[in-house]
Order: C-alpha cells, then structure tokens, then sequence
C-alpha cells in the first residue's frame, strides 16, 4: 500500500508513494498526444487486416495475393521488352548485327545478363583473369565467329552436356609421358616459340619432344586449333601466365578449364544477344 | 553523493550485504566484451572496403568474423551488462541479496562467460548451425540452457524474498526478458546432434517454418534482449543519474504490458515477399505498426525524468549517454515500424539500410545505455566519489556519437541506393545494373562506415582506460565546476 505520497515540487505533480533505493515515481497520466496515436495505429492495423488477407484461406477485400503481384510485375517487365524479343527469336545472328534497331537491343540485354552470369570469372568488360579467357582481345579458343561463340556459350567446355566442346590435353607430367628435365626442355622450346626466350640447346631438345607430343593439337610453329580449343602458342597471350614455372606446370599436370551449358539456363533469345555482345566486345571475328 | 545515492548498504536501516563482487566481474567483463566486439565490427567493416584483409585464411573470412562480432556485441557485450546490472537492480530494490548468494551469482558470472568463449572459437572453427544470432551448435545451446535458468532462479528468488513490498517496473522488464529469451532459445534451438561428439546437429524444424521460427526467434532477441532487458536498465539508472523520480508510473505500465504483448508477433516482417504465407506476413507488419507507440512510451518516460534535471546534462557526460541512447531508441523503434511496411521494405530489405537500422539501435541505443551505466555503477560499485575524469567522459561521448552519425548516415544512403538500383530498368526494359555495379557504388559508403566504427572504437578505449583509473580509485585533478562544458567547447 502506498505509504508516503509527496508532491514534487518542481512538477507539481503526486509521486505514487513507493520508493525503491531511493527511486520514486510521479502519478503523471498518460499523454493524451500518445493514447491518440496509439489507438490510431489499432484502428488502422485493423482495417489494413480487412482490406488484406489476415487468417490462412482469406485473402481479404482486395483480394490480394504476393505472388499474382510479383507474376504481373514480371509480364509487365516481359512486355516492354517482347517485341525486340520476338524479332531476335526469328533473326538469325548476323541478321542482329545489321540491324542497327536490333542491335541496339541486343546489346543492352547483352550487357546485363554479362554482368550477372559472365562477370564472375571473365570480369566486368570480359577482361578475363588467370584461367579465365579474356573475351576483349581478337585470341579465341574456340573461334571468335558469331556461330562459334554461339556455340560456346550454348553447349558450355568440358561439362556433361551432350554438345559440350570436349578436349583433353595428356598429362605429360603426372602420367609419367615425359621426364621433369624433358617437360623443361619442351617449356623453353613452347617460350621460344613467341620469341619470349632465344634459341639454345634446351629449345632445340625441346623442339623433338614438341613435334613428337605437341604438334598434332597446337601446330608446328604454335599457331594452335580452335577445332580443338588448342591454344596458340605462339603470340605471348598465355591463360595460365607465361613465365617457366607457369608453362611447365601447364604441360606436367594439363589444364582442363570448364564452362557451363548456359543453354540449360537462359533462354535461346537471351544467348543470342550474349553472343553477339560477347562478339562485339572487341575480338569478333 | 550520499550513502543512500550511491546504493551503498546502510548498516544503521540493516540492509543486507549485497553480492557486488559478482556485479564487478560482470562490469569489467563487459567493458573488455565492449572493446574486442567493436574491434571486430571494425576489422569486418575494413573488409568490405579491402577485402584482402581477409588475410586469405578460412578463420579470418568475413563469413566467420561476422558472426563474432554480432555474437560479442550483443551477448558479451550488451548480455554481460545486462546481466550484471540486472543483479545490482534486483537486489537494491528488493532491498534483498541475492538469491541464492553469491555461489548462485558466480556460477552465472562464469557459465556465461564460458558460453561466450565456446561460442566464440565454434564462429572462427567453422562451427555454426546457420542461424542468425543463434548460430552456436547445441552443445553450446544446452550449457546456456543450465546457465540462464540458474539466472532466472536468481532473479526470481531475489523478488520472492524482497524486503520492499512492490516490484519496481525495471523488475518487471528484466523478469520479462529472462523469461521471454529462455523460451526463445529453447524453442529455436531445437535440434537433433548427428552423434554424441560431433558438433553437427539437424533443427527440428524445415523450409518456411523454420524461416518462421527463426525470425520469431530474431525479432524478439530485439524485443526482449535488446529492448526490454535495456529499458530495465534505463528504468534504474536514468532516475538515480538524474535524482529525479521517473516521469509517469501508468505509462511504464501500459507500455510495459502493451510492449511484450505485440513484439511477440511482429517477428514475420522480417520475411515479406517469400515463400511465408501473405497473411502471416500481415501479422508481422501490423504488429510492427502498432509497437510504435508502445516502444515510445519508453522513450517518454526515460527523456521526461530528466523534467526539472536538465541541466544535469551539462554536469555529468554519464547522464548525456543514457539520455541519448533513449533518443536513438526512440528514433529507430519509430524507424523499425517504417520498415516494417511491405512498400518500404521491398526497398529496404538485404540492403545496407537494414544494417544502419540495426546499429543506430545497437550503437546508439544499447551502447549507449551501457556506457551511462558503466560511468554511473563503476564509481558506485567501487565506492569511488566519481569516475576518474569526467573531460574523458565528454570525450568519449562526442567521439562515440560523431562515429554513430557517419555509421548510419553512411548505411542509409548506400542502403537506399543500393535498393534503388536492384531495382532500376533501363529504357529497353532491362536491368539497369548488375550487382557488381551496386558493390562498387556502395564501396565509398563502406569506408564512411568503417571511420565511424573506428571513432566508435577509440571512444570505448578512452572509457576502458578511464574506468580502469577509476577502479584503481585515481582521480583526475580537473577543473570542477562545469568540466563536460570545457570539454565541449574544446
């Protein structure tokens, strides 16, 4: 029970007559400003339970379902684009690249599904990194035409799709083919081959090894096979780097880099503007 | 300061000897949780803006320093001082010592912090059960489990055996988050080990209602750990800092039962537009809604105490932190219902909004109160006359609130452009940007972020050093008088 009720001077207003390690508390009444607005927000958060759906099974007076939103957002967003994109299902690719309309456009859808699905490992731009072919230079592995690239991004490298491109260097070093001074010899034959290191002994050791094990993928004087996806040897633009230790370590264990088949992801008019962004990038051929 | 001001037993009215020595480890340990958990904040923080400073090492990841960094600043941090000061409350004001006396009181003090510890090394080893601010493995969750029912044992026992014969309104604030984060850690954290040594277990829970649970779980460690265990705090120590008697006792009351009655189910806002049934979603936005004023009250209540004190602010920096940190719960409890409306958090949500949101509570509001408290207990505790240098205080405080400013003005506007941009399409129809785009915009907002978390941290160093002198029991030879004044004006 209360037991000393004060007034306090400054508020004037009643304590309650408790008081715990000297805390006491005032008999202030609530602020009306605050009971207002609190009873607001009430009447409002009922009102918003009408209108929208508040038990399971009801979806309330607007009818109003997340999911018909989000699929009318999407055909909304379908629909500006559907026209161009009706045109790009029907034109073939270098019907795109001559239409300066369609162009336009494909290079605008190009460019985004780039940036989220392509970005990753090529980088913004197709810059590329270690292991990442850069797609802005005019070197390609497996040919730079529209209907290579096509095929590239369709089918994806080294993956389990059917029309996969499929290759596989041998193992020079892990398998046992060649000895370690041997792989040595053959990385500074592979190094003069752009002129990156002068002749010597070794380079023409080397070279017996290459026209033995190598030339039949790469070529004699390096010059590669995009049948193949055999990289050029010969024009110092190196994937896994160009230094000794790199081109050793390439030819002892092989490289096998692997890309999706983005066509199990995107759908045919979408590849076809990716292609003929990816061409436009700066090396089409 | 007076005998009775400063809470110390008066051996004339036989008051009971209280058991402050456990109330001490848990300031000091609060104070050291404060510093490594901001460290942290700090170093994740820098790596957003350089990402080598992941040192390229599976313990340094940002994957796994974040969850450190939460974990230390709300539990070791925020949890150690609210434990603690929870036991120096409920014992003044039931006038009783502790339940169960200080063995009771310890086997806490040391179970939590032992939970602290093998929660901590699981985070950096890789050990985590996928849930957020739950993310200790059940082993850990089990030893929690003892820990935290012998603290409500001690609480409780304190208010059965209390001398005076009502339960002050903090009590009630503090039961209420003892009672409430039990059932929220049990009910969240169940889960079957794989085996017996393993450190792996399955939740008992699949798909949307263990999102559900989740952000049951979530929502509410903001609603009764982060709120209503700090307003019980506030509900102490602003009316003993400022000598005043708390504003309106009918409001701590309507607000108190209005407050735990809706937080309870506004945890669905944090999972609007997914797979979580539409009407479930409008639970969590309405409840939200409506928890606005109920989360005022307490800002009412905690400003308006100080009617007649004000200028007490210009005296003591102590009091200018509990005061401010009221300001910031007021500001992101009304922020927290304007997120919580579906057309707003389409933008708001997985953005660096959410993030500001949280720290203009957690740094501002939690951090803040704790900082008044440790500046009011520390010297009460000690028995010291004051703190060692109050030109610190001020220091600290215009420090750690100037890293506030530029940590939430930072996050807002990289959260909102962050959102704008996700959602931009070019005049063609399609995406505008790419999400690589949206990281490098937000990379100069990062580093804004990252210097208001190190002010943030050089503020709570200048605290670490000045409550250690206290301890120690110096006293700065500073100008009396008005020395926050001088302070500020420098």
């Amino acid at each position: 029970m209360p037991t000393k009720i004060e007034k306090d001077e400054i508020t004037g207003r009643e304590t309650t007559g408790h008081e715990w390690d000297g805390v006491r508390e005032l008999n202030t009444p609530l602020p009306k400003w605050w009971v207002n607005l609190f009873w607001v927000t009430i009447v409002w958060a009922v009102g918003y339970m009408v209108v929208y759906p508040s038990l399971p099974w009801v979806t309330g007076w607007f009818g109003y379902w997340s999911r018909a939103e989000l699929t009318r957002s999407l055909e909304e967003q379908r629909g500006q684009r559907a026209g161009f994109v009706a045109r790009i299902e029907t034109a073939d690719l270098a019907q795109i690249r001559a239409d300066a309309e369609l162009l336009n456009f494909a290079l605008a859808g190009g460019r985004q599904v780039f940036a989220d699905n392509c970005a990753p490992c090529h980088g913004a731009g197709g810059a590329g990194a270690v292991g990442y072919p850069n797609l802005a230079d005019d070197d390609w592995l497996w040919g730079g035409g529209l209907a290579d690239i096509h095929a590239t991004i369709r089918y994806g490298i080294r993956n389990a799709d059917t029309n996969s491109r499929i290759s596989q260097m041998p193992r020079y070093g892990v398998d046992g083919i060649l000895k370690a001074d041997e792989i040595g010899k053959d990385a500074d034959h592979v190094l003069s081959l752009s002129g990156a290191v002068a002749a010597s002994p070794s380079t023409a050791a080397g070279a017996t090894l290459y026209a033995e094990h190598c030339v039949a993928c790469h070529g004699g004087a390096g010059e590669g096979n995009q049948e193949l996806g055999a990289p050029r040897l010969n024009d110092r633009i190196w994937l896994y780097g160009g230094d000794r230790a790199s081109v050793v370590k390439s030819i002892a264990n092989a490289r096998a880099g692997a890309m999706p088949a983005w066509e199990e992801r995107l759908d045919a008019a979408t590849i076809k503007m990716l292609t003929v962004y990816v061409h436009a990038l700066g090396g089409g051929k | 300061m007076s005998d009775a001001a400063i809470g110390r037993p008066q051996a004339a009215g036989g008051a009971p000897a209280y058991a402050d020595d456990v109330t001490r480890a848990f300031m000091v340990m609060s104070i050291f949780w404060g510093v490594v958990g901001f460290t942290v904040g700090l170093v994740i923080a820098l790596q957003m803006v350089f990402p080598a400073l992941n040192l390229d090492l599976e313990w340094t990841t940002f994957g796994r320093l974040r969850p450190l960094h939460t974990s230390a600043v709300i539990f070791a941090f925020g949890g150690t001082a609210l434990i603690g000061t929870s036991l120096h409350i409920v014992q003044r004001t039931c006038r009783a010592r502790l339940f169960g006396g200080a063995p009771l009181g310890w086997f806490v003090f040391f179970g939590y912090q032992f939970f602290i510890l093998i929660a901590a090394t699981g985070y950096v080893l890789g050990i985590t059960q996928s849930k957020e601010y739950a993310e200790p493995e059940w082993y850990a969750d089990l030893w929690l489990t003892i820990v935290w029912v012998a603290y409500l044992v001690a609480f409780m026992g304190t208010i059965f055996k209390r001398e005076e014969p009502h339960i002050y309104v903090a009590n009630w604030f503090l039961l209420g988050f003892i009672l409430t984060i039990a059932v929220l850690h049990i009910v969240n954290n169940t889960a079957i080990p794989v085996s017996l040594f393993g450190a792996k277990s399955y939740s008992a829970y699949a798909g949307v209602q263990d999102a559900m649970i989740q952000w049951w779980y979530g929502h509410n460690a903001v609603g009764f750990f982060l709120t209503a265990g700090f307003l019980g705090m506030m509900y102490y120590i602003i009316p003993k800092q400022a000598d005043r008697p708390v504003y309106s006792y009918r409001l701590s009351i309507v607000h108190f039962w209005a407050l735990v009655f809706l937080y309870i189910w506004a945890g669905p806002h944090h999972l609007h537009y997914t797979a979580l049934p539409d009407w479930a979603q409008t639970l969590g936005m309405v409840f939200s809604i409506m928890l606005w004023m109920p989360s005022w009250g307490g800002m009412i209540n905690g400003i308006m105490t100080l009617a007649g004190a004000w200028d007490k602010l210009r005296t003591d920096p102590g009091l200018r932190f509990s005061v401010t940190a009221v300001g910031f719960y007021g500001m992101s409890t009304f922020e927290g219902p304007v997120m919580s409306i579906k057309a707003v958090n389409a933008l708001s949500h997985y953005t660096d909004w959410t993030i500001g949101h949280v720290h203009s509570g957690a740094l501002g509001w939690v951090g803040f109160i704790v900082f008044g408290t440790l500046y009011y207990l520390v010297p009460v505790l000690w028995r010291r006359e004051r703190v060692y240098s109050t030109r610190l205080v001020a220091w600290h405080f215009w420090i750690a609130t100037l890293g506030i400013v530029l940590y939430i003005t930072a996050m807002w506007v990289s959260g909102i452009m962050q959102g704008l941009m996700w959602r931009a399409y070019d005049e063609l129809g399609f995406l505008q940007y790419s999400f690589v785009e949206t990281v490098v915009a937000m990379r100069p907002f990062y580093a804004i972020r990252a210097i208001g978390g190190l002010l943030y941290v050089c503020g709570s160093l200048i605290m670490a050093y000045n409550l250690w002198r206290t301890i120690r029991g110096d006293v700065a030879s500073e100008a009396t008088g008005v020395p926050a004044l001088a302070a500020a004006r420098a």
